[in-house]
């Protein structure tokens, strides 16, 4: 019994032996690839990095307000967010090959799944930054258009401008990324639908006065009010 | 490009002597007037020069060009003018958009091809034109060898308040050349500057279309042409709403911070101050009264500080942005905006039109807001002013642009 005994740890022993000595250099191969994954990540963010800079990358993300939405959640600039994307998309594109290279059952669905993700996930975050360029632009024009033609709170304006197309660039985001894109969407328009309605309202009824000389003006049922500034003053 | 038909009347035309160019665009009301006016002056001044009128028009819809070609065949009203050559006058519609840049274009390149040895742009918008007007301008170019001849007009004192407080002293400060009316409506320039302006690449870009006159005066005072001023007289206020403030500032601050932009070499370096002597001036301010609702230029002040805030706060400096709030949480008695912060305020616009801290676009209109209060201290302080007084002001304007200029040098690349 006891020699049995024996036998069977012994053979035990030598298939954990065998299965490690199979699994040993696949854990190296692992462990290389990720290396060199690491390497190339970190290269791939000096590259970023710098290139983000030479194109002063953070003033326009600052035009476009992102520097302030980062600043309020405790993150670093939009240059070294970019470039930590970039490295960790870089090395997780690594460390996962890296990973199925150890053979375990189903990870490479996994792998594959990420992969196919990945352009989604890139084009989801341009379209956010396009969105917030856009908002910062078009809030700031409609603010300096508002306070020079003297329109009732034009900070409101401005703010529902950069709300409504931040909320479009959001929903198209996700929608990208496949995420609730139909409750985004619906949320959006219903979002849109009742400023609209309200902007309505209030220009409408609260505003009568308001609607009718601008309507006035614009068609030019009646003379523009002489001299723009309020007075006989010509600037030229 | 010039058209066909057009090309074919200039060569019907031949060579000449003089070129006088009236761009117009739905000037029914006051185009005639005008072109009798300049073809009065031809005759009388001119009468021994081959002279040509050319009317480059934008497509107006109110018979303005009818009225062009009718008026260059009425006789001037005076017996005692004859031509001794014959005052050819072409109409032409260019193609494009209806602006100044476009009109100044075609008839540029009109006077090219004529080889005209001098040439003048009066706006038909000049009601109080006389034929004098017509030899102060091209006289200087034909006598004296002179580039470019600008006018100097006898304003209301009231009149042309971007141009006292903004453009006159910004371009006296920066580029040393005291030139009263660098937004020119009427002047005349030699074949030298008309030829070097046509080569210019910017008839597509935004100075080829607004603000072009402008252009063409910074553009030949950095090359250091000869320029002079000729005194042509009153010049009387355009008729309907005045020009759009918005419009006026990107024509004016948009052309000289892009001016600034892409030549710094010509304001940075210090240079001897450029020669501008006026022919024939007088003192040039009115003083008829005039009605000034200078509450609402105080309440468009205060409401643009404090409205764009975000805007201003990445423009300006923080101790001048602390200063403008000041200024604007000061009730209406009590306002006054100094000249040296006014400088100081214009400058940190330059700086950060260059720098493209925002679109540059947005910086000029956010200096409209800003400018209404220059305004309304303007206003006040002359309020009362007799003509001496009036000057002795724009003159502080312009020593308060002056002593600052270093300051703009300073906050050029962003230095506070």
């Amino acid at each position: 019994m006891w020699s049995s005994f024996v036998s069977e740890m012994t053979r035990a022993a030598q298939e954990i032996l065998q299965s490690v000595a199979r699994f040993l250099p696949r854990f190296l191969e692992m462990l290389v690839i990720v290396f060199v994954g690491w390497l190339i990540a970190v290269l791939l963010r000096t590259i970023t990095r710098s290139i983000l800079k030479i194109a002063r990358f953070d003033r326009l993300s600052q035009h476009t307000g992102a520097t302030e939405l980062l600043r309020g959640a405790a993150l670093p600039s939009l240059t070294e967010v970019v470039s930590r994307l970039v490295f960790w998309i870089a090395w997780i594109g690594f460390i996962l090959p890296g990973i199925s290279v150890l053979g375990i059952t189903g990870f490479n669905e996994h792998v594959a799944t990420f992969f196919a993700f990945l352009p989604r996930t890139v084009v989801s975050f341009f379209i956010l930054l396009f969105g917030l360029l856009a908002a910062s632009f078009f809030s700031r024009a409609v603010l300096l258009g508002a306070v020079n033609a003297e329109l009732p709170s034009p900070r409101i304006i401005s703010w529902a401008v950069r709300a409504m197309i931040i909320l479009f660039a959001l929903s198209m985001a996700f929608e990208e990324l496949g995420i609730s894109s139909r409750t985004v969407i619906v949320a959006f328009a219903m979002t849109f639908g009742a400023l609209m309605l309200g902007l309505a309202l209030a220009f409408g009824l609260g505003g009568q006065d308001l609607a009718r000389q601008y309507l006035e003006r614009k068609f030019g049922r009646e003379p523009a009010h002489k001299g723009g500034e309020g007075e006989d003053i010509s600037p030229l | 490009m010039l058209s066909d038909e057009f090309i074919r009347e200039l060569i019907n035309v031949g060579e000449v002597d003089i070129v006088v160019g009236i761009p117009t665009y739905n000037d029914a009301r006051t185009v005639g007037r005008v072109v009798q006016a300049v073809r009065a002056g031809l005759l009388k001044y001119f009468a021994r020069a081959r002279a040509v009128i050319i009317n480059a028009d934008g497509g107006s819809r109110d018979g303005t060009r009818d009225l062009v070609r009718a008026a260059s065949i009425n006789d001037t009203g005076s017996s005692d003018l004859s031509a001794l050559r014959t005052l050819h006058s072409i109409s032409t519609r260019y193609e494009g958009d209806p602006t100044n840049g476009t009109a100044l274009h075609t008839i540029l390149s009109a006077a090219d091809l004529l080889q005209a040895r001098a040439c003048a742009i009066v706006s038909p918008e000049s009601t109080s034109l006389e034929p004098e007007w017509i030899e102060s301008l091209l006289r200087p170019v034909i006598r004296d060898s002179t580039d470019l001849v600008l006018p100097v007009y006898r304003r209301h004192k009231f009149d042309g308040l971007l141009i006292r407080n903004l453009v006159y002293p910004l371009t006296r400060a920066v580029y040393g050349c005291a030139v009263l009316e660098p937004y020119p409506a009427d002047y005349a320039f030699s074949p030298a500057v008309g030829n070097h302006f046509l080569n210019l690449d910017i008839w597509t870009q935004e100075q080829g279309r607004s603000g072009t006159e402008l252009w063409l005066a910074l553009d030949t005072i950095i090359r250091r042409y000869k320029i002079a001023q000729s005194f042509l007289g009153a010049r009387s206020r355009p008729e309907g709403p005045q020009p759009d403030l918005v419009k006026a500032m990107r024509e004016t601050a948009g052309t000289l911070f892009h001016s600034f932009d892409g030549n710094p070499a010509a304001w940075k370096e210090s240079r001897e101050p450029l020669p501008a002597p006026c022919n024939g001036c007088q003192p040039s301010v009115s003083l008829e009264p005039m009605r000034v609702n200078r509450k609402r230029l105080h309440e468009m002040f205060s409401f643009g500080v404090s409205e764009l805030e975000p805007v201003l706060s990445s423009i300006l400096t923080a101790p001048t942005h602390e200063e403008l709030k000041r200024l604007a949480a000061l009730p209406g008695e009590k306002f006054a905006f100094p000249e040296n912060l006014w400088a100081r305020t214009v400058y940190e616009f330059a700086a950060a039109y260059h720098r493209a801290v925002i679109g540059r676009d947005h910086v000029v209109q956010a200096l409209v807001p800003l400018f209404r209060g220059r305004a309304l201290t303007y206003l006040t302080e002359n309020r009362e002013a007799s003509e001496p007084e009036v000057e002795a002001n724009i003159e502080k304007v312009c020593q308060a642009f002056e002593a600052e200029k270093p300051y703009l040098l300073q906050v050029w690349d962003g230095g506070k």
